[in-house]
């Protein structure tokens, strides 16, 4: 088991320098003149390129640059400052990343609160009419696009209703309601996606555990179905739905990026869309490494639970 | 008519093949009938995105100011919008961008993927253990920051765009196709190949490559709907195919940001014909796993005779 924890850890590092590299390979390698985008069409003059060629870095060989880049994203200057604005990046994201992952955050809790119970509902009364609704909700939620859904629902709002969402954003500290209006919705709308996801794990896992012998034994011993579904089904049930939570983590990350685009929510998904729109090439590195690297290290803490979750993983190294 | 017994009237044979194809086709509808609707929802979205020269009812690019912002009605199915365009053939040109970079990235997913989810499940060893470094750190990007940082890479075309798609889908391919692949280079035919000295492209194209196709290509089809989302998505966000051609994506950014109050029509329609194409595909992708699904007893309702 240590050394299986060990190794797992370990491959954390070359994983996150790959993903780090390959972002690094797509933004440098690819695009064609970076002081021609930033300029626009207005001709640049020699003297004015090399000064930009130089204080980009240009002008080193690529691995230099990578170098200095990955360096100033592990030191907490993140990679400079944008293009468009001169604003430091590291001041960018601590503005931004909060916003995403209190989003991100509620979703989830949201999602985990609302799946187990409903997924286990879907399942002890399988082919009755909760299961039927369950089932419809969930694949109404998984089939219909995420982003149309959220315009109609912010389109209902505004013409049955007559509210529309704060303009400005308030941490939850500085200003509860006006942030939880600003939440609310774009909470609802990520949950939906993903407890779809978890709801039909939890409830096929709960299916099959509830087909098990060791169910029929506890049942024949006289315990209240009660005890028998949550405490002995639902353990051994849980653990396809804590894959699932990690498999659909850059699933919610993707979903953050459109709902705070439609919202107007200020966060790491918006300002990498906003940055990818302006050509801010290093705003654009940097967010979108933070994003991967979140990503990857919220599936690589997945893979750790699982193996402390399911004891016969960790002897299959 | 004098013909001799043994040969058989082209006609009578013709006739007989095409009330066999009839009443297969009505078995399939009746038995599969949520397949059976997909596949014409499919068929003819795909139709008229093809024929919207013919479907358009008008210039998907004319404006006319004195019917902006004009309701559903008898001379505009889907109303118009700010600039007074017809929704309607707005949304049938619109389905050419997108179902075109859908299929296209879907094709060069499953191309790629499996591909090297072949090679590396055939070649073992070193190889396969780099490969598969490769496709979990492509696999650890979320698929839209994966698809927007290729597009700031390469530009906004569609073709562009559809590579930035299909690099997203493709490692997702090539995990399904690897694990596919490992349990059939164990199977005796290959061995055999193998034994009377075939090369290994020869046995990887012949042998692994056909029968590993059934659970990828059911995984596959459900793709085009996500592949056309994620195009839809790219464009709402501005970084999409370029205007002015229409794309559901665009519109529905227009609808949204100028005139989302006014015209509620202009977000409803583009968005209604996306959510089609997602569930369609999503069906479709559904009923062919059904198909393949070797667990299944018979398919089209024909039982075995004992």
């Amino acid at each position: 088991m240590r050394s299986y924890l060990a190794l797992r850890l370990a491959l954390i590092v070359p994983t996150v320098l790959a993903a780090s590299i390959a972002v690094f390979v797509v933004m440098r390698v690819l695009p064609g003149d970076i002081v021609r985008t930033i300029a626009g069409d207005v001709p640049v003059s020699r003297e004015t390129r090399e000064a930009l060629q130089e204080e980009l870095g240009l002008n080193d060989s690529l691995p230099v640059q990578y170098g200095r880049w990955l360096w100033s994203m592990v030191n907490g200057e993140f990679g400079g400052r944008s293009l468009e604005n001169r604003e430091p990046i590291r001041s960018v994201i601590g503005r931004q990343l909060p916003v995403t992952l209190l989003l991100a955050g509620y979703a989830v809790l949201l999602s985990i609160f609302v799946s187990v119970p409903l997924g286990v509902l879907a399942a002890v009364w399988s082919n009755r009419w909760p299961d039927h609704i369950i089932r419809v909700t969930t694949l109404v939620g998984l089939a219909l696009p995420n982003l149309w859904i959220a315009l109609l629902v912010l389109l209902g709002l505004l013409l049955f209703f007559r509210w529309s969402p704060p303009i400005m954003y308030t941490t939850p500290w500085a200003g509860p309601w006006n942030h939880l209006q600003m939440m609310v919705w774009p909470t609802l709308l990520l949950a939906w996606e993903y407890s779809s996801h978890l709801v039909r794990v939890t409830r096929s896992s709960m299916l099959e555990a509830l087909g098990r012998a060791y169910i029929t034994t506890a049942r024949s011993k006289g315990l209240p179905e009660r005890t028998v579904v949550l405490r002995h089904a639902l353990r051994n049930a849980l653990i396809p739905t804590v894959t699932m939570v990690g498999l659909q983590t850059s699933a919610l990350l993707s979903g953050t990026l459109i709902l705070e685009t439609i919202f107007g929510l200020p966060g790491i998904g918006r300002g990498l869309v906003q940055a990818a729109l302006a050509r801010d090439y290093p705003v654009v590195q940097s967010l979108a490494s933070l994003l991967v690297f979140v990503s990857l290290f919220v599936n690589l803490l997945v893979d750790l639970l699982y193996t402390r979750l399911d004891p016969r993983i960790s002897h299959a190294a | 008519m004098p013909i001799a017994k043994n040969s058989p009237d082209p006609r009578v044979s013709c006739a007989r093949l095409f009330t066999k194809a009839l009443s297969a086709i009505c078995v399939f509808a009746w038995t599969r009938p949520l397949a059976t609707l997909s596949i014409v929802a499919l068929v003819s979205l795909t139709a008229v995105a093809l024929l919207a020269d013919v479907v358009a009812t008008h210039d998907p690019l004319g404006q006319n100011v004195a019917e902006r912002l004009s309701p559903p009605g008898a001379d505009h199915y889907f109303g118009t919008d700010g600039f007074g365009r017809d929704i309607f053939s707005r949304v049938v040109y619109g389905a050419r961008a997108s179902l075109f970079v859908g299929f296209l990235s879907v094709s060069v997913a499953a191309v790629a993927g499996m591909g090297v989810g072949i090679v590396s499940a055939y070649s073992g060893g070193i190889v396969d253990l780099l490969v598969q470094r490769v496709v979990d750190v492509l696999l650890g990007f979320p698929f839209l920051v994966l698809a927007v940082i290729m597009v700031v890479a390469l530009g906004s075309s569609p073709g562009s765009v559809a590579i930035a798609i299909a690099l997203a889908l493709a490692p997702q391919v090539a995990r399904l196709s690897r694990a596919s692949a490992l349990s059939i280079k164990e199977e005796p035919y290959v061995e055999a190949a193998r034994v009377i000295g075939a090369q290994a492209v020869k046995i990887m194209w012949r042998h692994v490559l056909p029968n590993s196709l059934p659970p990828v290509l059911a995984q596959v089809t459900g793709y085009l709907g996500a592949a056309v989302v994620a195009e839809s998505t790219l464009s709402f966000l501005g970084l999409g195919v370029p205007p002015p051609y229409p794309s559901w994506g665009r519109m529905l950014q227009e609808g949204a940001r100028h005139y989302f109050e006014a015209a509620p029509w202009a977000t409803i329609f583009p968005g209604l014909a996306l959510s089609l194409t997602v569930l369609a595909s999503a069906l479709l992708g559904d009923a062919v796993r059904d198909l393949l699904d070797p667990r299944r007893a018979q398919s089209l309702g024909r039982t075995p005779k004992r």
